[in-house]
């Protein structure tokens, strides 16, 4: 006796969320079963392997056909195949496009489109997420890319308003894209410390701060790349390293202004000539594409590494 | 021309990508009616157009109205080659058509593909003017309502309830013309779904005539069924109960109609007669054109008119003469109809007198084709044969009427076996006459009739029973008769008088049945057909007693026929009735007493059986107060262990001693077990597993003895299909996977909807099909209602904990033993199966055999049947059943009382973007009243795939499909300005694969009705008034038509 069928379909969509967790993090069927009986369901419930299979697969298959309308959430809201409630449709979107900041840290700033692919499986055995698990995620940050690559606009506004994810999640895609867009340099072995969230945390000030938008916020125009103009003025700032008189006037304005709110407020100011000649010389070079990308191997290099060397207290920027 | 129809066009989203250069679609819509295409302007480079079109508008007749499906197909255009179709969707405009349902239809339906499935959606607007004369054409029925609910529906008031309707159509199944073999698949079945959509627009249409000249407006517990009978046809055949019904004016009134039932006796409905009376009323209800000893045979031979036992005639010394009365009247009140046939299963209070058991009979066909469509005599012809025996059969019972009727076909090949079963029953005659005799019967009538048990008793003279039954007095009145057991296919009736609560019992049964071709394949299937409904019978009887309970409702048996086996599948509700006796124990006994072991492992077997009942008694709640017989003056009791062919019984002394061979009043229920084969009975019987602590199951409407629904209610569809490895094909192995293919999906349902614990189960209605050689398929449709529990835990309490220990119960070595039962095919049961074999027998035996060239007949079986009934006669001699105590119960339990029924509930899921369409194959939503009923909704789709695997095999193919179905029903409901559809079935669902092609394809037919409903919260205000608005007279509908 073998099943050849065995379906279960609810007028509501029935949701299991921990198999939609199993099924997020890439396990097969036969994983998912038997993870779910280590979690003593069985027991809880006093149903057979058999039972768990069977409802495991019906679940896999739902997520299957789901995964579909995922992949354009607002389709979601307005299909008419799956009755589900909108809390739940929140949750399954919510689900479906969070992340694992290991494999983040992984493909950040890396072009998402070429090679990156072929690179997938040593992720995956380097973080210890499953291989589709990893191609979700690509898949992910490839569809939100691509969506709101050529759209004007808050970054931040436009994945939330396509992609219906919550604010934080929204701010984190924003600082993928942002990354991937303009190929920060970020799986150098000296970056490795940072976690994802300090880069996502210089994306959104950077989004805030270097844009074309941040310029003009007349011009409703894209947060993705970075002002040339701004870029270009940066390069004026050589005269901070150059002139005498400019780089004190400079550092006495930058002491008064962090005296007091730095600990290590002595060492910087007997550093600021050196440290302020490294984020110079980082900021001039950032008309060529090159050097952008390169902004944060060179940050670490010149500008935190001399700080860490006298021992400062980790303090990004 | 008494019509128009105006079509609006608005918009399309979520289209697909037709044109792969530039990833859009320049879609267009064409839209038809009968044979008047309108087309819209293609809208360039979108999958969201806007086409905003102008009013389409069609001028056509009623008749066409309510035949043609408005059908709006989505289009891709291209310039160079044919435009490709996108998709269709078919609008069913039959609910515009009546004054007081739906007045627009608007919304966005989901575009549907044969091959594709659903692509995108599109947003529709229809109206249709009606003109004044409409109601003068005959050749139309606009206005008749329609509804599936089995039950008169919510908000209206039945005045008059008219009877049976039925009504069949046949035509050529296009899949079967020549032209199928040209054109492509996708045609084909747009051109059946088309067919199918038009035969039950035609087929609404002769029903709503025949109600109208009926004088009724509207047609309540429709069920329209097609059968696919491959060359030979396609059948499309619809019963009903036509009804004059009255919209109730006060919002008040939508309470259910149970909270006052002298109140709402005055309401009830008179019913026009449906039909003859019992020819003798008082003598013998058995009618004397059989010689008496057939007709002992007969009554036997009918396994399920078992049970039903019925106490009037002479029996109940206040009874006697009133009823003597109620039955002239009700004689010649019913005279007048061909078939008293009701197709409702709940009534209005008062309505039902008594009940005498279930009715059914079956016959086997061969299909041949259908020559002309227009004359489709033979299916009416075999159908009508059907009835009379129904007919028959409640007459035996000394009922003038059957109620809960449903008929049904199993067609494998060019076999078909036609199905007809119902509940016996005796109507109030108050209802069944004019004014006239109210007033003088009305006092007697009420005192008569002690709420909660009337409809317990037997309907006929006890002296001249038509099978032999254990009568007692009355548990609860004192007064009348009751059988020791009632099986019937209604449901619980709201007034009885139930101890516990109630659980699903299912019997089921497989038998081989070697391949054969026509008549000799015909033939082999009547042979078995007798057995199968015994065994099916002495389950049901078994696990009935098992779990201590002592009436069965919603009963459903299904045989299906298949290429080399018969399946049976019964399921029922079981509970326990005040008014009955108790049940007694199953008492085991062994075949070869002098081996000390094999006594021990009887008893030890005994002992295991024994515990389950008490087991089963305590997880039920079953714990009927006991009062002591002298006290209360039974007649009834001796000690156990009495010999059985004393019945003490004192008022009833003069009954017929052949009776007491099969219904002694003793304490058990004899099993006796010598062989392997009867094992197999008593290990189905221990080890069905009960649902885990906090579910319940019923097939019927509400669950007894559970009355504090919440307001979440999950319905799902289910199927399982398995492969049966064709080795070793037994019996016994057959029944054990198809027992084990039940259970392990009602397991899998449980687990699955563990999340709504503490729940029931409502309206669980399996569906078996046998779609090839080795293929068992299972269909489930059920909702899952959540419930109060604390206010359940006050009755619960540790049933939890005795669950666990009741697993221990079913221990293994109870199989051992060997069961007589089955072994030689001889019932030691009293009450054996054949009787379509008798019947037909009696009724067919001057039938020249010629006859039996295209259908095959019972009648050569009359003689082995008989020698038959010989021998179970003699068997039924070990059989012991009775009852020990007697019961009373003060307790009054209405389930669905107006105080219960009423819960706090949840506020309504408000979905900004889709509204929610709740469905329920129930009447009724739980927490909520209905306010309007929209219209019926009947939708029948095909799909197919040729790339079977890439949509993720079987499973994915039909998981898709069914979810697809959900989606287009709710989209109508919603478009329609419902909320949710109730009384929903699926009535087919039919699959078929081809794994090595690729392909499968599936037909499904879903109805319900559509209905607006209001959360009980939001009519809190409203209900304070209800009792002034409740008396107050009902406006009259205005769509009674003349």
């Amino acid at each position: 006796m073998t099943s050849e069928l065995d379906i279960f379909v609810g007028n509501t969509t029935l949701i299991d969320e921990d198999v939609y967790r199993l099924w997020l993090d890439g396990y097969s069927v036969s994983d998912a079963v038997v993870l779910r009986v280590c979690s003593g369901i069985l027991e809880q419930t006093g149903a057979t392997a058999a039972v768990l299979q069977s409802d495991t697969m019906d679940h896999y298959r739902t997520f299957h056909m789901l995964e579909r309308l995922l992949h354009a959430p607002p389709k979601m809201l307005h299909q008419l195949i799956f009755q589900i409630p909108p809390s739940r449709q929140a949750l399954l979107i919510e689900s479906y496009y969070a992340f694992d900041e290991a494999f983040v840290r992984e493909v950040l700033g890396k072009k998402l489109f070429k090679g990156t692919k072929k690179d997938l499986d040593d992720i995956s055995t380097k973080t210890g997420i499953t291989l589709k698990s990893c191609r979700r995620h690509l898949d992910n940050f490839k569809r939100v890319f691509k969506v709101v690559e050529e759209m004007r606009g808050s970054l931040v506004d436009n994945i939330q308003q396509h992609f219906l994810l919550s604010d934080r999640l929204a701010r984190d895609y924003a600082a993928i894209v942002f990354f991937a867009n303009n190929r920060f340099e970020t799986g150098k072995k000296k970056l490795h410390y940072l976690s994802f969230g300090d880069f996502a945390f210089c994306a959104e000030l950077m989004i805030q701060n270097w844009t074309l938008r941040a310029i003009d916020s007349q011009v409703d125009d894209m947060d993705m790349d970075l002002d040339k103009e701004f870029l270009q003025d940066l390069k004026e700032l050589k005269v901070l390293v150059a002139d005498k008189d400019l780089l004190d006037l400079h550092k006495s304005l930058v002491c008064t202004a962090l005296r007091g709110k730095l600990g290590v407020f002595s060492e910087m100011e007997a550093n600021f000539k050196n440290l302020s000649r490294g984020l110079v010389n980082v900021a001039a070079k950032l008309t060529h594409n090159k050097d952008v990308r390169d902004l944060f191997v060179d940050l670490v290099e010149k500008f935190v590494e001399p700080c860490r060397s006298d021992h400062w207290p980790l303090n990004e920027y | 021309m008494p019509g128009k129809l105006k079509v609006k066009i608005v918009a399309g989203r979520h289209l697909p990508v037709m044109d792969r250069a530039s990833d859009l679609t320049d879609a267009f819509v064409e839209v038809k009616f009968g044979n008047t295409t309108f087309k819209t302007d293609v809208y360039l480079k979108s999958l969201n157009p806007q086409w905003n079109s102008e009013w389409f508008k069609f001028e056509v007749d009623d008749e066409d109205l309510q035949d043609e499906p408005l059908q709006i197909t989505v289009l891709d255009h291209d310039t160079y080659s044919a435009n490709d179709a996108i998709g269709k969707v078919y609008i069913d405009i039959d609910p515009l058509l009546y004054s007081e349902a739906a007045t627009v239809i608007s919304g966005w339906f989901p575009i549907y593909d044969t091959i594709h499935g659903i692509r995108g959606e599109i947003n529709v607007v229809v109206k249709v003017d009606l003109f004044n004369d409409l109601n003068r054409f005959r050749q139309s029925s606009c206005g008749v309502k329609f509804f599936c609910t089995t039950s008169i529906p919510k908000c209206y008031r039945a005045v008059i309830i008219h009877g049976f309707v039925e009504e069949l159509v046949v035509n050529e199944d296009p899949e079967y013309q020549w032209i199928d073999r040209i054109r492509t698949p996708r045609a084909s079945n747009e051109a059946r779904q088309r067919l199918i959509s038009l035969m039950s627009g035609e087929l609404q249409r002769k029903i709503g005539l025949k109600v109208l000249e009926m004088r009724g407006n509207a047609v309540v517990g429709y069920l329209q069924c097609f059968d696919l009978e491959g060359e030979s046809g396609l059948v499309v055949r619809a019963i009903g109960t036509a009804c004059t019904l009255d919209k109730l004016s006060s919002p008040a009134a939508l309470l259910p109609a149970c909270n006052s039932p002298s109140r709402e006796m005055k309401e009830s409905p008179l019913v026009h007669p449906p039909s003859h009376g019992c020819r003798s009323t008082h003598n013998s209800p058995i009618h004397t054109a059989t010689g008496s000893r057939l007709t002992q045979n007969f009554s036997v031979s009918v396994p399920t008119l078992i049970y039903t036992g019925m106490g009037s005639g002479s029996a109940g010394k206040e009874g006697g003469p009133f009823k003597a009365l109620l039955r002239q009247q009700t004689q010649s009140a019913l005279e007048q109809r061909e078939f008293p046939f009701f197709t409702l299963t709940a009534f209005p209070p008062g309505f039902l007198v008594h009940v005498g058991g279930v009715v059914s009979a079956r016959s086997v066909k061969l299909l041949d084709r259908i020559h002309n469509p227009d004359e489709p005599e033979t299916r009416d012809a075999w159908w009508a044969e059907i009835r009379q025996e129904i007919k028959s059969h409640a007459k035996a019972l000394g009922c003038h009427a059957v109620v809960g009727y449903s008929e049904s076909t199993s067609i494998c090949e060019e076999v078909c076996i036609l199905s007809a079963s119902g509940t016996a029953a005796v109507l109030n005659p108050r209802f069944l006459q004019d004014g006239t005799v109210e007033g003088c019967l009305e006092p007697r009538l009420e005192e008569n009739l002690p709420a909660g048990c009337g409809f317990c008793h037997i309907p006929y003279d006890e002296l001249n029973m038509p099978f032999p039954a254990h009568l007692t007095y009355c548990n609860n009145c004192r007064k009348q008769k009751v059988p020791d057991v009632l099986f019937t296919t209604i449901d619980l009736p709201v007034d009885a008088t139930v101890i516990g609560k109630g659980c699903l019992i299912q019997a089921r049964l497989c038998r081989l049945k070697k391949k054969a071709q026509a008549e000799a394949n015909a033939t082999a299937i009547s042979n078995l057909l007798p057995f199968m409904e015994y065994e099916v019978h002495t389950q049901l009887m078994n696990k009935l007693k098992l779990k201590a309970m002592n009436a069965l409702f919603g009963l459903r048996i299904q045989i299906t026929v298949g290429e080399n086996m018969l399946m049976g599948l019964a399921s029922a509700t079981g509970v326990y009735l005040a008014a009955l006796p108790t049940p007694g124990g199953i008492q085991i006994a062994g075949k070869t007493p002098n081996d000390g072991s094999y006594e021990q492992h009887i008893s030890h077997m005994q002992k295991k059986i024994n515990d389950t009942i008490a087991k089963n008694k305590e997880l039920y709640e079953i714990n009927p107060p006991e009062i002591s017989e002298e006290i209360i003056g039974s007649p009834i009791p001796e000690p156990r262990q009495r010999s059985r062919l004393l019945r003490s019984q004192s008022e009833s002394s003069d009954e017929v001693t052949e009776l007491d061979l099969s219904h002694g009043k003793k304490d058990a229920f004899v099993l006796e077990i010598d062989d392997t084969d009867a094992m197999e009975d008593v290990h189905s019987l221990l080890t069905d597993v009960p649902p885990p602590s906090g579910f319940y199951s019923c097939n019927t409407e509400i669950m007894p003895g559970i009355n504090n629904w919440t307001s979440e209610i999950q319905m799902f569809t289910s199927v399982r299909v398995i492969r049966l490895s064709s080795l070793n094909l037994t019996n016994q192995a057959l029944n054990k996977n198809f027992n084990d293919l039940c259970e392990n999906l009602l397991k899998s349902l449980y687990f699955k909807l563990r999340s709504m614990i503490p729940c029931c189960l409502c309206h669980v209605n399996f569906t078996v099909s046998l779609p090839e050689d080795e293929l068992i398929q299972v269909t489930v449709t059920a909702v899952a209602i959540t419930f109060d529990k604390n206010q359940a835990l006050q009755t619960t309490k540790t049933h939890a904990e005795k669950l666990l220990q009741r697993a221990s119960t079913d221990n293994e070595e109870l199989l051992q033993f060997p069961l007589e039962l089955c072994s030689d095919s001889l019932p030691s049961h009293p009450f054996p199966p054949a009787k379509e074999h008798l019947e037909s027998a009696s009724s067919n035996s001057g039938i020249p055999a010629a006859q039996r060239a295209t259908s095959v007949d019972y009648s050569s079986f009359a003689d082995r049947c008989s020698s038959w009934i010989e021998l179970i006669k003699l068997k039924a001699q070990t059989i012991r059943r009775g009852s020990i105590k007697t019961t009373v119960t003060v307790e009054k339990a209405s389930p669905m009382g107006e105080g219960n029924f009423r819960n706090r509930s949840a506020p309504p899921c408000a979905n900004s973007t889709v509204g929610v369409v709740k469905m329920t194959p129930l009447s009724f939503i739980p927490g909520a009243k209905i306010t309007k009923y929209l219209g019926i909704i009947n939708m029948f789709f095909i799909r197919e795939t040729t790339s079977l695997r890439e949509e993720g095999g079987v499973s994915g193919f039909l998981h898709a499909f069914i979810a697809e179905v959900f989606a287009m029903v709710r989209a109508h409901v919603a478009a329609l300005g419902g909320n949710a559809v109730v009384s929903y079935i699926m009535k087919q669902c039919v699959f078929m694969e081809n794994p090595n092609k690729n392909q499968a394809q599936c037909l499904i037919n879903v109805s319900g009705d559509a209905v607006v409903f209001v959360r009980e919260s939001e009519l809190e205000v409203v209900s304070a008034q209800q009792p002034a608005a409740n008396c107050q007279p009902s406006c009259p509908g205005g769509e009674v038509t003349t």
